[in-house]
């Protein structure tokens, strides 16, 4: 898999590189928004709803050990089993040798951001398991070798000529043709196959309900259920995080989460499992892996509302123009940056940055996290924590010391604008960013200040 | 009413206009204003980036300058907020809770305590409105296209009480413009796409003038324009509240 | 030493802040009308048909007349019910599946099923083309409605169908029939 290590700015560059195809991707991803708004403008409660929601969310996190346990015995008792992981690396150990215990050697999962997270994909196939990811944007990803670059839409970055010529590969569909009708449809009759043939399947899980241990998982294509339904071992993977209190509560989570994320009413499948069939097994996954230290963390904790709908992505104007690839993290965008520096501050210290603080993420979100406090907050940490450079404090020391003492700052400002004026090569060069596409304010002779004490102070 | 002019230091350093529009158009409205000398900066560009532990120094000097107003009134919605958010002084914190809550950016100034409902202006432009992000999300200054919310706009309100000004509408009518403080530089690719993308939006509807509340913003969709060789002219909404004749608005 | 378990537990329960009462969720509802034309409006926008009849006998013809070409139909409406003891991989090759639904809500078109309606969890999926009959009594303004009606859990598995399987992840083109039903008809008695 090719997993980028690069930083935001650097990856956002490169696919600054080609502005078509950069437009095409702003205004793909702005028609989403788009949708999502006419949607949410088709009901007037939309706000109470978010606002419900949240408070919902936030109950949850003020009980989640009791909401958790509540869950493990109402799923107990409606026959699933039970396994707890405190990290990526058990969950993977934990999966495998569920499957290993079957003889599974190759198998079928629908969407699941927590096995991107968990990298779960190549560590099966280094025990010899092949994993078919049977979302279609999802398996257009794996066939193309390359990580989802959006939670909800994964293969939102590629152009249907690519995945023409990537499914004529695999799939032997007609050289040239990129008709989404007749990549779908060989879509269709590929993963039907590999359906039949499944022994196990793995899905995420978009809700588990305390009150009765059962679990729902949202598709539009019904890729969950045709996995779940025909395999023999159902594996489901679910962050502690996903607890809902009660049944009444999808009411509300169900009415936000399709409008929000693809101005759709709903999912054309909400599936509510709760017991395995008779013969068969039912496996619940819960896990941790750094939920409940961000839990403690009370400037961050609100993260954990998420309900994975993508509605920040799409209508941040930085990842619409830098693409999800460029925050290399399983969860890209606004909600990637807060949730990424939590499981490692130093490879993810740039992604909080990678945002203006424009704010509208808080705004589509609906379950109202402070997405863009929590950027700046993270900002404050991060460089708390050490993970800058030392020229970048040394340049913000050295702004702070000249802001810090009126006289210095007029004299420093006084100084550069004759500079500019004089030799405006000392900033009208390429070393410059800002000069790179943009020119430089035209320096004035005085300062505002300066014309205040000439004109107002003598009168 | 004492106001206190709280001009930002880029605004200070590079659109000293921009001050002067502000202080004769709130001393038009019948304002004492005051410009306190030795004020610098509100300490954003170091927060937003992560240093906001290297701000007191900055704060000290705003609580210093500043405590003594009844009003504290700046032309711009992102440093406004930033104090409003972010202004606070172990050592005299009810000072500083006293300034977050009696600074206003300045068309909420006018709208909110002024409660302008004429202006004497004339500007007969086709003028393009950016709503900067701070003050529309962050201080409320307009409702956002996010919301299931009824619209208003503080600054477009005062726009329409401009004689001859003609409003162009968007199609994207509260996307950020890019520049983000030292986002602007440090992400210099997507700042100057979404920069050129704002600006391609208002060209697209015919505006002749782009206006806003926020100078950064400005500043940066000029130095896009400006590299283009566009015609378009950028001014502070605080310089088209302040035009009284055609001969200015031409000059 | 201590289990995962015992280890996420305590850890949740000491950063867990304190806990908030959950809020009401009267007043959430609207001013969603619960009738057949809204339900039918949105289904339509979701790609699905809709068809008044006063009686299932209606069904067979409707059906014929519309998907000419079906070889294997099941009608888990009817009495035949030895398909219920098959390897549901067996059912692969059915063409129609007729199914009754619960519930429908109008705001999204969505019908509830469970267990009771489609013994068989997979029939509604792995079926080529979907036949849901309601009845018009039981539509719903919205998704609170149908929780309040469907209550607590009476089957190991339950879901809500809103029109056919879709994907739009091709360049966000709209197809019809990802892995589950290409169509939807729903019969509104």
């Amino acid at each position: 898999m090719n997993r980028q290590t690069a930083d935001h700015a650097t990856l956002a560059d490169k696919f600054n590189e080609n502005e078509p195809r950069v437009n095409w991707h702003d205004e793909t991803l702005w028609w989403v928004r788009a949708k999502r708004d006419k949607q949410a403008w088709s009901i007037p409660e939309w706000e109470q709803l978010r606002e419900a929601a949240s408070q919902i969310k936030l109950n949850v996190l003020g009980n989640l050990h009791g909401y958790l346990l509540q869950f493990e015995q109402q799923a107990r008792q409606n026959g699933a089993i039970i396994h707890w992981a405190a990290d990526a690396a058990e969950h993977n150990e934990i999966v495998t040798a569920i499957l290993k215990q079957h003889g599974v050697k190759r198998m079928v999962k629908s969407k699941s951001m927590l096995t991107e997270e968990c990298h779960l994909n190549p560590h099966l196939q280094a025990n010899g398991i092949e994993v078919i990811d049977t979302d279609l944007g999802e398996r257009i990803v794996q066939l193309a070798d390359e990580p989802p670059s959006h939670i909800v839409l994964p293969c939102i970055h590629k152009k249907k000529e690519e995945i023409g010529e990537l499914f004529h590969e695999h799939l032997g569909t007609p050289a040239g043709n990129a008709d989404p009708q007749l990549l779908t449809a060989a879509a269709r009759a590929h993963l039907r196959k590999e359906f039949l043939a499944s022994r196990a399947a793995i899905t995420g899980v978009n809700f588990a309900v305390a009150e009765t241990g059962e679990m729902v998982v949202c598709t539009n294509e019904g890729n969950a259920d045709m996995g779940a339904h025909l395999a023999d071992v159902h594996i489901a993977c679910m962050g502690i995080e996903k607890i809902i209190p009660q049944r009444k509560h999808l009411g509300v989570f169900l009415r936000l989460l399709a409008r929000s994320a693809t101005g759709q009413p709903i999912t054309t499948y909400s599936s509510h499992f709760r017991t395995p069939v008779p013969g068969k097994e039912l496996h619940i996954v819960l896990v941790d892996n750094g939920r409940s230290r961000q839990l403690g963390r009370e400037d961050f904790r609100n993260s954990l509302k998420c309900i994975r709908c993508g509605a920040c992505m799409n209508t941040c104007p930085v990842y619409r123009r830098s693409g999800g690839h460029s925050y290399h993290t399983a969860v890209a965008g606004p909600i990637g940056a807060i949730l990424a520096p939590n499981l490692d501050m130093k490879d993810y210290a740039d992604l909080p940055f990678a945002s203006t603080l424009c704010g509208s993420c808080s705004n589509v979100c609906p379950v109202k996290i402070d997405i863009h406090q929590q950027l700046y907050k993270w900002r404050q940490v991060l460089v708390k924590e050490g993970h800058t450079t030392a020229g970048k404090t040394a340049g913000m020391k050295m702004m702070s010391a000249v802001l810090s003492k009126p006289g210095t700052f007029k004299r420093a400002g006084k100084m550069g604008r004759w500079v500019m004026r004089a030799f405006p090569g000392m900033v009208n060069n390429r070393l410059n960013p800002w000069y790179k596409q943009r020119d430089m304010p035209a320096p004035p002779k005085q300062s505002f200040a300066e014309w205040y004490a000439a004109n107002e102070e003598k009168k | 009413m004492k106001v206190g002019l709280f001009i930002p230091c880029y605004i200070d350093q590079f659109y000293p206009q921009v001050g002067i529009a502000t202080l004769q158009l709130l001393r038009k409205l019948g304002c004492e204003v005051e410009y306190p000398q030795g004020q610098t900066c509100c300490g954003q560009p170091m927060a937003n980036s992560g240093y906001e532990h290297l701000t007191h120094q900055c704060n000290s000097l705003f609580i210093e300058h500043f405590a003594g107003y009844d009003y504290i009134v700046g032309p711009s919605g992102s440093c406004v907020l930033h104090i409003r958010e972010h202004l606070h002084d172990a050592e005299q914190e009810p000072a500083a809770a006293g300034i977050r809550s009696r600074i206003y950016e300045l068309t909420e100034f006018l709208t909110d305590v002024l409660k302008v409902t004429s202006l004497p202006a004339r500007f007969p432009c086709k003028v393009g409105l950016h709503q900067s992000c701070h003050g529309q999300r962050g201080l409320g200054l307009a409702q956002m296209s996010e919301l299931v919310a009824a619209p208003f706009s503080k600054p477009l309100q005062l726009l329409q009480m401009v004689d001859g000004v003609e409003l162009v509408e968007l199609d994207r009518k509260d996307e950020c413009c890019g520049f983000g403080g030292t986002f602007c530089v440090t992400e210099e690719a997507v700042s100057v796409k979404m920069g050129k993308d704002r600006v391609a939006d208002h060209v697209k509807h015919g505006a002749t003038v782009i206006t806003g509340t926020d100078v950064s913003c400005l500043m940066h969709l000029e130095g896009i324009l400006r590299r283009g060789h566009q015609p378009v002219k950028v001014m502070h909404i605080a310089e088209i509240l302040n035009q009284t004749t055609d001969e200015q608005a031409n000059s | 030493m201590m289990s995962s378990r015992d280890k996420i537990l305590s850890a949740v329960k000491m950063n867990q802040p304190e806990q908030v009462a959950l809020p009401s969720l009267d007043g959430l509802r609207g001013a969603m009308p619960a009738t057949l034309d809204a339900y039918r409006k949105v289904l339509e926008s979701l790609g699905g048909s809709l068809f008044e009849i006063s009686d299932e006998k209606e069904i067979p013809a409707l059906l014929a007349q519309h998907y000419p070409e079906m070889k294997r139909v099941i009608a888990a409406t009817s009495g035949e019910r030895s398909w219920i003891h098959e390897d549901p991989h067996m059912l692969e090759d059915v063409d129609m599946a007729v199914i009754r639904g619960q519930w429908a809500v109008a705001e999204n078109g969505a019908v509830w099923v469970t267990e009771e309606e489609a013994p068989v969890r997979v029939l509604p999926f792995i079926c080529q083309h979907l036949a849901i009959v309601i009845s018009r009594e039981r539509i719903l303004a919205t998704m609170h409605d149908a929780y309040e009606k469907i209550g607590l859990p009476l089957t190991g598995f339950g879901v809500f169908i809103a029109g056919p399987s879709k994907t739009a992840d091709i360049e966000q083109s709209l197809v019809l029939g990802a892995h589950g039903a290409k169509s939807l008809v729903v019969f509104a008695l």
